[in-house]
């Protein structure tokens, strides 16, 4: 039997990784994937609490989830490409235009 | 003692209508034709004076029933200011005083104003000049109606700026636009210590009506304490602004720039007169500070004397009427400073006639003149302009003080009171009546060099002399019957007269009404009384003689004389030096201190450098907070999760 702090400790190390390889790597693929973890931490805490309390919205609220960051992979994939097409790079620290 | 308050609605309109007068002429002035505006001008007054007449009329009824001589006629139009304790209304108010004055400046600004109609004739800015002149009547009947010293003030500061807007009337001469500033300029400095007086009044007795004040006064201040004496002075340095006294009066001979209708009205008949009429009106305050009073009274009597020497020797004609103003003006101030305050009133009244009647006499001669001023180029006009000479003598005779005009009696009654008054003394009495002979010397040599001998002027000149048309010269035959007839109502009792002007007022100011009974006047004989007239008609006619002999039999004489005195001469020709007295020891370092100290430094420095540091450092803020703005997304990644994680915090712990 698994207990709901188990999954919320399992869904707390993988947000942890996530924020970490977020804001360590220079690689946007990397930290898009690392994004990916965090949401997906966040799956996990939710269904760890569907299952604990027998109750299907939060499950309903994880598909929802999945299906944000397929769209949001479609987008920032997009993105990415265009940068990488115009900067010959996909060095994060390359991007630095956007500032004053 | 409540005073008695009856309310009449009419009253708002007496100074409502010129105001009408003024915005319909601003704003549709350029559009009317002349004859129409001129109308329209002179019926705003006209309906002024009207009114004035039926409040007069209904006042004279109300306040004749025995019990009731302080009544007096209201017209609360809304509360203008409501601050804490601070509370004035726009309110007229009617009593036996500001009867006297609303008839007067409304009369004689009425026939200034039909007189204007020929004056400005040809003037291309006419409509300009209507709509200032209507609204001068609007703000000089406010000062003399308001129930309030606030309002009054609003009067006070509002005639002075007509009277700059109309001495600068032809403002494209530099000349005479700086003359409307120094006009303004030195009221200023008088307008400064009546508010500061205002300011005290209202500190220390919690109130700025003039009834409130008047109940209030006696309670709250000490007679003769130092408080007393600051609001009495502060209030009087007011009153050396407005009515042109030592030592602010330099404004006066220049404010000659403007047209001569203005001089009449602004700088003669009204508004030089608001300081004595304020004085009268708060005289519950002069009363409780004697040595105010004596102050009032000295520079009163000293004006009049140092004026009328001044004016002995100008050349321009209206520069003579000017000093002469300043002159007639220190005898009403000479009056209330002895505390004859009904007397000062009555020379107002009789002063507000021959005055205006002298200048626009004046006026015409100018007219006639084609613009000419100095009375040097004039003579022999006479015969040329008879309406003008008769008209003008008459109202030389009356300011000479010869019996019966109105002048003699306002003046003998100033004279007599400022001898017997409590408050006066012989020598008061001396100077004022040696001044009273210079008056007559001037006046006459004014007469005789415009009138008489042989005509100076050029050819070009002379040719075109002529008479002025019926409407201004009905205005001076109007205003020399006034000025003959109007001092029958205050004929002395000594020369078996009622003294009826004195016993109207007298009900309504304080120190004449028997509270004040131990400043009852000294006893002295009829035949003292009879002795100072015959004095003063002699030293009038030993004015008209000397005159005479200088001007008419022996005119080499008064040259030898200014031959043999030069240094008198030059001293009194260029007015004593007080302008660039002035102008060293008042306007340079002014100057200097505005230029070098308030402009060089704490203008450019200290205000702009205040500017400039705002401005710099918000820059460098700026700059520094710029720097948080990188441009790596990791970086904002960072702040993104430690805010989280702060707020995390806050909310867990």
């Amino acid at each position: 039997m698994i207990e709901l702090e188990q999954l919320l400790i399992l869904s707390a190390i993988l947000f942890i990784i996530g924020v970490a390889g977020f804001i360590t790597r220079r690689n946007v693929i990397i930290m898009f994937m690392s994004v990916e973890l965090m949401l997906n931490a966040a799956n996990v805490a939710l269904v760890g609490f569907a299952y604990h309390f027998a109750r299907m919205e939060a499950q309903l609220i994880a598909l929802f989830v999945m299906a944000l960051a397929a769209a949001e992979v479609a987008v920032g994939l997009a993105i990415i490409v265009t940068v990488f097409r115009n900067k010959k790079t996909v060095n994060v620290d390359d991007l630095n235009i956007l500032k004053w | 003692m409540e005073p008695l308050a009856e309310n009449y609605q009419l009253l708002r309109w007496i100074v409502l209508a010129p105001l009408a007068g003024s915005a319909a002429i601003a704003l549709f002035g350029h559009r009317l034709p002349r004859r129409l505006t001129g109308i329209l001008a002179c019926s705003a007054v006209g309906i002024s004076f009207l009114i004035g007449v039926a409040g007069f009329v209904k006042l004279k009824a109300l306040s004749g029933q025995p019990g009731r001589e302080t009544a007096f006629l209201a017209d609360t139009l809304y509360r203008w200011i409501s601050v804490g304790s601070l509370k004035v209304d726009a309110a007229f108010v009617l009593d036996r005083l500001s009867a006297v004055m609303v008839l007067v400046v409304s009369g004689v600004s009425f026939l200034i104003h039909v007189y204007s109609i020929g004056y400005m004739a040809h003037d291309k800015s006419y409509w300009r000049y209507f709509s200032y002149l209507n609204l001068f009547v609007f703000f000089m009947l406010l000062l003399v109606s308001a129930d309030n010293i606030g309002l009054m003030f609003v009067g006070w500061e509002g005639v002075g700026l007509c009277s700059y807007l109309l001495i600068g009337f032809w403002f494209e001469d530099m000349e005479k636009a700086t003359a409307g500033k120094k006009a303004f300029i030195v009221n200023r400095i008088g307008d400064f210590g009546f508010l500061l007086a205002i300011i005290l009044i209202f500190s220390n007795l919690g109130t700025l009506d003039f009834y409130g004040i008047a109940e209030q006064a006696p309670r709250v201040l000490v007679s003769g304490s130092a408080l007393a004496t600051a609001i009495a002075l502060l209030l009087f340095l007011g009153a050396t602004g407005k009515s042109a006294q030592i030592p602010l009066y330099v404004w006066l001979p220049d404010a000659m720039a403007g047209p001569t209708p203005v001089s009449a009205l602004i700088h003669a008949a009204t508004m030089v007169t608001a300081g004595v009429y304020m004085i009268v009106r708060l005289n519950v305050l002069y009363l409780l500070a004697p040595f105010a009073m004596g102050v009032v009274a000295s520079v009163g009597v000293l004006t009049a004397i140092y004026a009328a020497s001044i004016g002995l020797v100008q050349n321009d004609i209206k520069k003579v009427l000017a000093y002469s103003t300043i002159s007639q003006l220190g005898y009403m101030f000479l009056a209330v400073g002895v505390g004859a305050f009904s007397a000062g009133i009555f020379h107002l009244m009789t002063h507000a006639f021959f005055k205006a009647l002298l200048f626009l006499g004046a006026g015409c001669v100018i007219h006639s003149m084609s613009g000419d001023q100095d009375i040097r180029n004039m003579g022999g006009l006479r015969e040329k302009l008879p309406a003008t000479y008769w008209t003008f003598l008459i109202a030389t005779l009356t300011i000479a003080g010869i019996p019966p005009l109105s002048g003699f009696f306002s003046k003998d009654e100033i004279l007599w009171m400022a001898f017997s008054s409590a408050r006066g003394h012989w020598l008061l009495w001396f100077v004022a009546f040696a001044a009273a002979g210079l008056t007559a010397f001037y006046m006459f040599r004014l007469l005789f060099l415009t009138f008489f001998g042989t005509c100076r002027a050029e050819q070009k000149v002379q040719a075109h002399i002529h008479e002025s048309p019926p409407v201004m010269t009905v205005p001076l035959v109007v205003l020399a019957v006034l000025a003959v007839l109007g001092g029958f109502v205050g004929i002395p009792e000594a020369l078996g007269g009622g003294n009826n002007f004195h016993h109207w007022l007298s009900p309504v100011l304080a120190g004449e009404n028997g509270t004040l009974a131990s400043e009852a006047p000294r006893h002295y004989p009829h035949s003292v009384e009879y002795l100072l007239i015959v004095l003063s008609v002699a030293v009038a006619l030993c004015g008209y003689f000397t005159a005479r002999w200088f001007y008419i039999s022996k005119p080499e004489t008064a040259r030898s004389l200014a031959g043999r005195m030069p240094i008198t001469y030059q001293l009194l020709g260029n007015k004593y030096y007080i302008d660039e007295i002035y102008n060293i020891f008042i306007v340079q370092p002014v100057k200097l201190v505005s230029t070098y100290i308030l402009w060089k430094i704490f203008d450019q420095r200290v205000i702009d450098g205040l500017v400039n540091l705002t401005g710099r450092s918000v820059r460098v803020l700026g700059k520094l907070a710029a720097r948080l703005q990188t441009g790596y997304a990791q970086a904002y990644a960072v702040t993104f999760i430690l805010g989280v994680a702060l707020v995390l915090g806050a909310l867990l712990w």
